[in-house]
Parts: C-alpha cells; sequence; structure tokens
C-alpha cells in the first residue's frame, strides 16, 4: 500500500484541531473525540440546571469524565488483537465476579450490584461486562465461519444469555436489556439468517406477556403497568412518566430558556439529573435542542458504523458495529422512556446523564473503537 | 489486502457484513425519526395540553379571605370578634409510618373518634402532594406546648393558625347575633357563581341571627394571590397580588348594658325580652332564655354537646323572642281600648255593670272574667288597671273581628314587624278568612270574645307585644324594629287616631296599672320616672265550663304565662319592654319586675338618676379629646 493510498483511508483528516499526524500517532480519532466532547460539554451546561445550579455536581461529573477519557485513552493504545487474544479471559473472569455479586454484592435501592474491594472502592462488574459480552461473542464468530451455522447461534445465545441472566437476577433490567442487546447486535452483524430472525420476533411477542407473568419483578411489573398507562395512578408510580412528558411538551419548539424549565426546577420532576435529564434539556431547549442533540448523536453513531466498515477483520468489525450499536440502543431506550415511548427501564442518557460507571464504560468502549480504527495499517502489513 | 492461505471466505463475510450495516444503519435512521416523531407530537402538536399542565403544576391560585366584620354594640363594645385558632396539620409525605405518628399524637394531645374521622376522609379526597390535611382544631396552649416540645421526632406535624370568630360575651347574646360555623356544600349550591367566587377562600358563613342577616355586609370580598410553589408546595414567590376587602364592621342598635340586665332579670326561667327604644325603632335588649354558647357551635360541636342541646326540653337553640307564639293575654287589652275608641264602640264615659261574666243573647254560655265576683261598675280606665275581661268581652264583640283584625295588625300583632332577623313568626291575629282557610270551621261569636282579651286564636311573638307597646308609646308612630339599622320593607303605616287625645288618655290608664290599685303595681315600687305598663297572663292549660282549676295541682309546665308590657317615662318614652316568663304564672308579680329592671338599666345613669340616653346616631361624634 502506497502512502498516498494509506492517507485517503485516513479519518483524521477532516478533524479540524488534532493534525492526522498527532492523532494517529496518540491512537485518537478526531471526529470522533470532537463529537464526545462537544456532547460532554453539552451534557454539564444542561446538568448545571437540572442539579440546581449545583457546581459540586459538575465537578464530580467532569472527574468521572477525566476517569473515562483516561480509560479511552488507554484502550486506544492496546490493539486489537489484544482484546481479541484476551476476549475468552475477560469474559470468563466478569462471569464469576457476576456470580460473586449475587453470593456477596452490596446492596443500593433494592439491587445488589456493586462489589465492593477493600482499599480500592466497589464497582458494578455489570458495567466490565458491557464491553466482554460483545467482545466475547465477537471473538467467537471469529473463529468460525460466516453466516453462523444455527450451533453456532445457539453458543453466541448462551454466551449473551448467561451474563444477562445473571444480572437480571441483581436485579438491574436495563443493564441486562442493554448487555443482551450488544450481544445479539454481533449476531445480527455477522449474519444471522433473516428467517431466525423472523422467529425469534414471534418468540419474543409471544413470550413477553409471560416474562410479565411469571419472571419479572414486582418492581419492573409496576413500571410496564405505569408504562401502559400512566394516569392510572398519577400521584404514584405514574408520577414521573407524566412530569417527564409535561416537562418535554411543555417546552414547546424553542424552550423555556436555560436554567428556566420549572418542572425541573420546582422539583416536580424527579430524577431529573440523572436517567431524566433529558426532560430538562426539552423543557429549557425545545425541539431545537433535542434535534441537535440528536445530530451530535447520529454524527457519533455514523463515524462509529464507518469505523466498522472500515475494519479489516472480523473481530474488529463485530466488536466496533456492536458498540456504536449498544452505544445507539442506549440513546433510544433512554429517550423513548423519558417521553412516555417505552417501559421506565434504568439507562441513562449516555453522557449527559449525571453519574454512574456508565460514563467510564462508555468512553472505554469509545477508546477501543479508535483502537480498532487507529490500529488498521498494522493489521495490514 | 487479500490474505493468502485462509480459511475464510474474507469477501463473503465482508459482503454479508456491509449489507447489515447498511441495514443497521436505517435501522438508527428509522429509530431517530421515530424518536423525532415522538417529540414533535409532544413539543408542538400537544404544546399546548402540556404548557397547561406544566403551569398547573406550578402556579397556584389562592383565595385570601376577607377578614369578617366586627359586631359591636351601640357603645362600641366588641360583641364579635376573629381570634386565631390553632390547628394540628399533617403533612402526609413526611409523615411516614401513619398510624404510628396518629398514635404517638394519641398520648400527647386529646384526638377523639370524629377529628379521626374527619381526617381519613380528607386525607382520601383529591388533594395536591404536600398539602397539609387538619388532624384537629382549637388546640390549647399547653397542647400547642405538648406537640412543639416533641416535634423532632413527630415528622410531618405542622401547627396552623387561623381568624375563627369569637364571641366574647357567649351565650348572652346568643340568640340576636346568631353564630357562624363551618361552610358546607349546600350553602355554596345555594349561591350564584359570583357569590361562590368570593367565597372561594371563606371557611365560615353566617348560620343564624345577625350574623347570618348581615353576611353580605360582613363577609367582605376574596382576594386572590397567584403563587409559584415547588413540588412540595412551598410558596416560591408570589406572582400577582389582590388583596381582600374586609368585611364591613356593625355596629348595633342594642346595649351590652340593657341587654345584659333582660338576661339577668330572667335569671334561670324560660321566656324572652325584647326591649325597644319606641322613638327610633332600635332594639335595645333581644333575649331569649336558655340560650346556648355559639362559640362551641362555631369550631364544629361535638356530637355529645349538640345532642345535649337538641334533646334539652327547654330547647335552648329554640329562639323564643322571634319565633316563640304565645296568648298575648290581657297585654293587648290597651291596644284594643284604642281600636274600640277610635271605632266609636266605645269611649273614655261609657260603662259597663260587671256580674263576674259576659253572656251573648240567646246564648247561655258564660264567658268568665279572671275575678269571679265581677268589677262592678267599669268604665275604660278602670277596665284597663284592672284588667276587666268582661268590659273588653262587650267592647271586642261590638267592634267584631274584622275591625279588630285590622287595628291589631297595625300595631304588629299577628304580623311581622320587619326586625332585620331572618325566620320572624308572623304570630296569627285571627279573621274570618283565616279560620275558614287554616282551620276550615265558619267563625264564631265566641271566637271573638276570645280574641279581646287576646286568647283564643290570637298567637304572638314576645317581639310583636313589644312593637306594639312601642307604637302605643309612640302615638302610634310607625316603628320597626331594628337592631343594625337595616330597615325591612313592612306594609303598616302609623297609626293615626280620630282623637289623638286618646293616646295621652290610654297612657294615662296604663301609668295606673303601675299605680296602688293597679295590676302591676309591684312593678313601680320606688321608680324614678313614671311606667305605664299592662300585665298578661296566658292560660296554657284550658279550664273547663263551671270549673275551678288549683294551680298547685298543675305540672310546672301546664301553668299560665306571666307576660308583661311596659313603656317608661311615660311622659316622653324611651323605652318600651315586652316580656314573656314561661309558666311565670302571673304578669304583674312575676314579669312585671324583669321589665322594671330592663326599663331601669336603660333610663337611669350609675347614680340611679333618671337620664335618658339620647336617639341613636348612626355616626356619633368622636368623644371629645381630653387635653392632659
Amino acid at each position: 500500500m502506497s502512502q498516498r493510498e494509506y492517507l485517503r483511508q485516513m479519518p483524521g483528516q477532516t478533524g479540524a484541531t488534532l493534525s492526522p499526524g498527532l492523532a494517529m500517532r496518540l491512537h485518537l480519532d478526531a471526529p470522533l473525540l470532537a463529537g464526545l466532547f462537544v456532547l460532554m460539554l453539552g451534557g454539564l451546561a444542561v446538568l448545571y440546571s437540572a442539579g440546581g445550579e449545583s457546581l459540586e455536581m459538575v465537578i464530580r461529573q467532569c472527574v468521572r469524565f477525566s476517569a473515562g477519557l483516561t480509560a479511552l485513552f488507554l484502550l486506544a493504545q492496546i490493539p486489537p488483537r489484544s482484546y481479541r487474544f484476551w476476549a475468552p479471559f475477560l469474559y470468563c473472569g466478569g462471569l464469576g465476579l457476576l456470580v460473586l455479586v449475587l453470593i456477596a454484592g452490596t446492596e443500593a435501592k433494592g439491587a445488589q450490584r456493586w462489589l465492593s474491594i477493600p482499599g480500592i472502592g466497589r464497582f458494578q462488574p455489570a458495567e466490565a461486562m458491557k464491553l466482554a459480552v460483545p467482545a466475547m461473542v465477537a471473538w467467537y464468530f471469529s473463529e468460525r465461519t460466516l453466516p453462523p451455522k444455527l450451533l453456532d447461534v445457539l453458543v453466541a445465545l448462551a454466551l449473551l444469555g448467561v451474563p444477562a441472566a445473571l444480572i437480571g437476577m441483581q436485579p438491574d433490567l436495563g443493564t441486562a436489556i442493554l448487555i443482551a442487546a450488544s450481544g445479539l447486535v454481533v449476531l445480527f452483524m455477522a449474519g444471522l439468517s433473516w428467517r431466525l430472525i423472523a422467529v425469534a420476533v414471534l418468540l419474543v411477542v409471544t413470550a413477553a406477556p409471560l416474562m410479565y407473568f411469571f419472571v419479572m419483578h414486582d418492581y419492573q411489573r409496576n413500571r410496564v403497568d405505569t408504562f401502559l398507562n400512566p394516569e392510572a395512578d398519577p400521584r404514584g408510580t405514574g408520577w414521573n412518566i407524566i412530569q417527564s412528558k409535561t416537562a418535554i411538551g411543555s417546552g414547546g419548539v424553542d424552550g423555556k430558556g436555560w436554567l428556566d424549565g420549572t418542572q425541573s426546577r420546582l422539583d416536580f420532576l424527579p430524577e431529573s439529573s440523572t436517567d431524566f435529564i433529558l426532560a430538562v434539556l426539552s423543557e429549557e431547549f425545545g425541539l431545537v435542542g433535542v434535534s441537535v442533540l440528536l445530530m451530535i448523536y447520529l454524527v457519533i453513531v455514523g463515524r462509529g458504523f464507518f469505523i466498522s466498515w472500515q475494519a479489516q477483520e472480523t473481530f474488529s468489525r463485530l466488536l466496533a458495529s456492536s458498540l456504536t450499536m449498544t452505544f445507539f440502543i442506549y440513546i433510544f431506550v433512554n429517550i423513548g422512556m423519558v417521553s412516555g415511548l417505552l417501559p421506565v427501564v434504568g439507562v441513562p442518557l449516555p453522557l449527559i446523564s449525571y453519574g454512574g460507571t456508565s460514563i467510564v464504560t462508555l468512553l472505554a468502549s469509545f477508546g477501543m473503537l479508535m483502537s480498532i480504527h487507529t490500529h488498521r495499517r498494522l493489521m495490514s502489513y | 489486502m487479500r490474505r493468502p492461505l485462509t480459511l475464510k471466505d474474507h469477501h463473503h463475510e465482508q459482503r454479508i457484513f456491509s449489507v447489515r450495516l447498511v441495514v443497521a444503519v436505517f435501522l438508527v435512521l428509522l429509530l431517530t425519526l421515530i424518536l423525532i416523531s415522538r417529540m414533535i407530537w409532544l413539543q408542538v402538536i400537544q404544546h399546548s395540553r402540556y404548557t397547561t399542565l406544566s403551569d398547573n403544576n406550578r402556579v397556584q391560585t389562592l383565595a385570601v379571605s376577607p377578614p369578617r366584620g366586627l359586631i359591636t354594640d351601640r357603645d362600641g363594645v366588641i360583641l364579635a370578634e376573629n381570634r386565631p385558632d390553632f390547628s394540628l396539620e399533617l403533612i402526609i409525605e413526611q409523615a411516614g409510618e401513619l398510624d404510628q405518628l396518629i398514635g404517638e399524637l394519641g398520648k400527647l394531645i386529646e384526638l377523639d373518634e370524629g377529628d379521626l374521622e374527619r381526617f381519613q376522609k380528607r386525607r382520601l379526597t383529591a388533594r395536591r402532594p404536600w398539602e397539609p390535611v387538619p388532624l384537629r382544631g382549637r388546640l390549647s396552649e399547653e397542647e400547642i406546648a405538648r406537640l412543639v416540645v416533641n416535634q423532632h421526632r413527630l415528622p410531618g406535624i405542622r401547627i396552623s393558625a387561623d381568624p375563627i370568630r369569637h364571641y366574647p360575651h357567649g351565650i348572652l347574646f346568643s340568640h340576636v347575633l346568631g353564630y357562624v360555623n363551618r361552610i358546607n356544600a349546600q350553602d355554596l349550591e345555594a349561591m350564584t357563581l359570583d357569590e361562590q367566587r368570593d367565597y372561594a377562600g371563606t371557611h365560615f358563613y353566617g348560620r343564624s341571627g345577625i350574623e347570618r342577616f348581615y353576611e353580605d355586609q360582613l363577609h367582605g370580598q376574596v382576594g386572590y394571590r397567584q403563587v409559584e410553589t415547588n413540588a412540595r408546595g412551598r410558596i416560591l414567590r408570589v406572582l400577582e397580588e389582590q388583596p381582600p376587602v374586609p368585611g364591613e364592621d356593625l355596629r348595633l342598635r342594642l346595649s351590652m348594658r340593657v341587654q345584659k340586665a333582660a338576661y339577668d332579670a330572667l335569671g334561670d326561667r324560660r321566656g324572652a325580652v325584647v326591649a325597644i327604644d319606641p322613638r327610633d325603632g332600635s332594639v335595645l335588649a333581644f333575649v331569649s332564655r336558655p340560650g346556648f354558647d355559639p362559640n362551641l357551635l362555631v369550631t364544629g360541636i361535638s356530637y355529645k354537646d349538640y345532642s345535649a342541646y337538641q334533646s334539652d326540653p327547654d330547647n335552648p337553640l329554640f329562639n323564643r323572642a322571634l319565633q316563640g307564639r304565645y296568648p298575648p293575654g290581657s297585654t293587648i287589652k290597651p291596644m284594643l281600648g284604642i281600636a274600640g275608641l277610635d271605632a266609636g264602640v266605645t269611649n273614655w264615659q261609657r260603662t259597663i255593670s260587671d256580674p263576674g261574666y259576659y253572656q251573648l243573647e240567646n246564648d247561655p254560655h258564660r264567658y268568665r272574667d279572671w275575678k269571679r265576683w265581677g268589677h262592678g261598675r267599669v268604665d275604660l280606665h278602670k277596665a284597663v288597671v284592672q284588667s276587666c275581661d268582661t268590659y273588653f268581652y262587650d267592647m271586642g264583640f261590638k267592634l267584631g273581628i274584622a275591625r279588630m283584625h285590622e287595628y291589631m295588625s297595625q300595631f304588629s300583632l299577628g304580623a311581622p314587624t320587619g326586625i332585620d332577623l331572618y325566620n320572624e313568626s308572623s304570630g296569627i291575629m285571627p279573621s274570618k278568612q283565616w279560620k275558614r282557610a287554616y282551620r276550615n270551621r265558619p267563625w264564631f261569636h265566641g271566637d271573638t270574645i276570645n280574641a279581646s282579651i287576646g286568647q283564643g286564636f290570637v298567637l304572638t311573638t314576645p317581639l310583636q307585644l313589644a312593637t306594639a307597646t312601642a307604637i302605643t308609646a309612640s302615638h302610634g308612630k310607625k316603628v320597626v324594629p331594628s337592631i343594625a339599622g337595616e330597615k325591612q320593607s313592612v306594609e303598616r303605616t302609623g297609626i293615626t287616631l280620630n282623637d289623638e287625645s286618646n293616646w295621652e288618655k290610654m297612657t294615662d290608664a296604663m301609668v295606673a296599672v303601675t299605680g296602688p290599685r293597679g295590676t302591676a303595681r309591684v312593678m313601680a315600687v320606688d321608680a324614678q320616672y313614671a311606667i305605664a305598663a299592662k300585665s298578661g297572663t296566658a292560660q296554657v292549660f284550658s279550664v273547663g265550663q263551671d270549673e275551678t282549676y288549683n294551680e298547685d295541682e298543675l305540672a310546672e309546665r301546664m301553668l299560665d304565662h306571666a307576660l308583661m308590657v311596659s313603656f317608661g317615662p311615660a311622659e316622653q318614652p324611651a323605652i318600651a319592654v315586652g316580656v314573656l316568663v314561661e309558666n311565670g304564672r302571673h304578669g304583674g308579680s312575676t314579669a312585671g319586675p324583669v321589665a322594671r329592671q330592663v326599663m331601669d338599666a336603660w333610663l337611669l345613669n350609675e347614680n340611679g338618676e333618671l337620664e335618658v340616653p339620647p336617639v341613636f346616631e348612626e355616626h356619633p361624634a368622636p368623644p371629645a379629646e381630653v387635653s392632659p
């Protein structure tokens, strides 16, 4: 490959701030990084309003961003073949920790999600699995010929199903869904036959009512009930979603203005700085604000798809596309839930919602994406 | 880029992946479109609906109730005022375990079943989150102290102060002032929309007496305050404010001094006293005993207290002065005499011979005089002084029921007086038409004869007796009794006699009633002024023909009612009084002293000297400032 050809394929040329050479050497992708920064800065502004103008919250969020960016930078340095090599080990280790959480985890808000490690602090093994599961399924398919045969499909389902089930038992429905989805995306991208997809959709449609009656916890069932009819208990479980829709709807086209959203500022909107922060944004910046946000998200998602398209081997392609698609699922589930399209599941708005280890995990996944993109040259030799 | 010797078909895999990637991109775009559509639905199409919801959340319009007008007597003594009442409220959202909290509160203050029942009912009605629910009112200072000391371990309790009506003199003015109590749904339903709006912030409503009659003036006009609140109901700022218009203060024409004298003079007996200034119709005293404590009724009387009032055989909630209908007996003889004179059926010179009974021609029935053996030769003056029944039988029969009805109605006997109170009883002054309509019987001569001494079908209220006396005292002037000045329209005119000197002569006769030979001599002992009066005794228990009865054998409640009407000073009357004592037997000895005490209270100064108070002035000159 000539130098010219290589340059043609380089992504950083459009980046404004980092020169292609520097970004390349640091294994960073300038457009992706630019999109993430715009998102994070905008998110801080919304958070400042949602948190009642608490600078402390903004600073703590910045600390998390820093930790996440550090993880992004470090993970970007590791070449994809290392991920591929370590994927099975990471996966098995994560699975072990998930079991440990169920046995010895710390309880918070009625769910057992945290693992305390003396001296280090506590962390959620489920977060690590958000990266380990797609990597594992991608590794599995990279060892097989594609499109996958039925046996491979079943193995892959087991690989994503076991951790999802363990997380669902914590119980943490939101994360379980996201992890299962990340694995399913790999399956889809690997070329799962359309016929099987059709069968699966049919199965889900018939299984959903059974899940509702026999598998779900009471609080999860409540959420579904509330989703189907929030007005049934407007002062109780329906309160969140009614107030959230009120916030969004009252924002109108151009919004009430920054720091002027009455729904969140006067405490009518619960969880306004975490899962329901989109309602604050919609109230204060209106349809214009939401559209801009979606645009930024689409740029990031588009860049992710571009990276997966450019990836040179199966593992990278599958992993990159899965991480990108999972990122979008975050967005869709959160906005769908806040606007009343989907039942309330605990999924934050990526890089905007306050707190949670999800920020670090998300930025780490972008580190992996950048690694895939910037190590291509080495792959081709 | 192609790697040699691979087991996998990389081209094929890449192609599959590319197709899937395109599908994924389309999926992402489709889902984004769904989200955008949803946002357009909420933010554009449903925008106004959610704006309303959002404003309803944050903006509350609070009605600000106007302070109710004060009520004073003619001298400015406060009879009804507004006082803060402390009540305990719970904020359910803060309270945690509710049953446990109520249990704890029950140990600190008294909570009866009624309190808990009302609390549960209020708790379940629609309310905003964080809105306090009242649990108990009328907290004493000790109870407040006990709650405050323990507040740290009683989350969600709140003590609030609201003005409530207070009657400093309690039972003394119960029947004339009436009372207010909690406004209810029926009250609101009876109102027009404008009125309902005016009562948006009001908790109390005039229920009876002056409080009811002057409700409009006393209430004032509601104010509004638009506030922005947060989800906890805390008011963050006032957006707009319109202060309420306070209710007008009401200065009554009643005199505390006279009212108290009347109340005390009745003592523990059942009865009524009404005193009127004949110069302008001002009601000086308006008493009905037994009374009730209006303060108990304001804050929601306990069931026990209320049933005690209701089951009391003395009926303390009944306004005897306004609604009690009693045969007036001989008290209306002066008015009948005036009627007879004016109609020409008698004069001061005409005499009759009284054998102790009266008989119609061709009728063996004897209408008995109270004096078995009769009064001998009797003229009108003597007939009034000694209360000779036979004279009035004869005169009344000659007058006839139609003319009697006509004259008596002009004296407001058996006709509404037009006082500024609701539910006044009009009493009965019978006529042929009346008997036909209400009894469906023809009129008999005997009916006329019974009516001639204020018996038979005749029923009047103590208020009517006082009014008729005031009219007599003022020589036929139109007198409409008034407690607070607002006149009611009545179909009465003043009485103009063919010979106006008859007023003087009748007054002389009534003064003689309190003289040494009169039936009311007891009440005039050591009086500093001339008292004109007429006693009366109304039969509760009718005695058969030719029977005598023994007072002692009759149950107390079967005894005659004692009545007295009087005015004084006779030459220039400044007070007219009507007194009724239920089962008091003799007007002269029982009701007379009551009337005397009431008149003394008005006419005598602190030193016991005659000093006629001036006529009521709507806007009295402020007292001259005394220089130091």
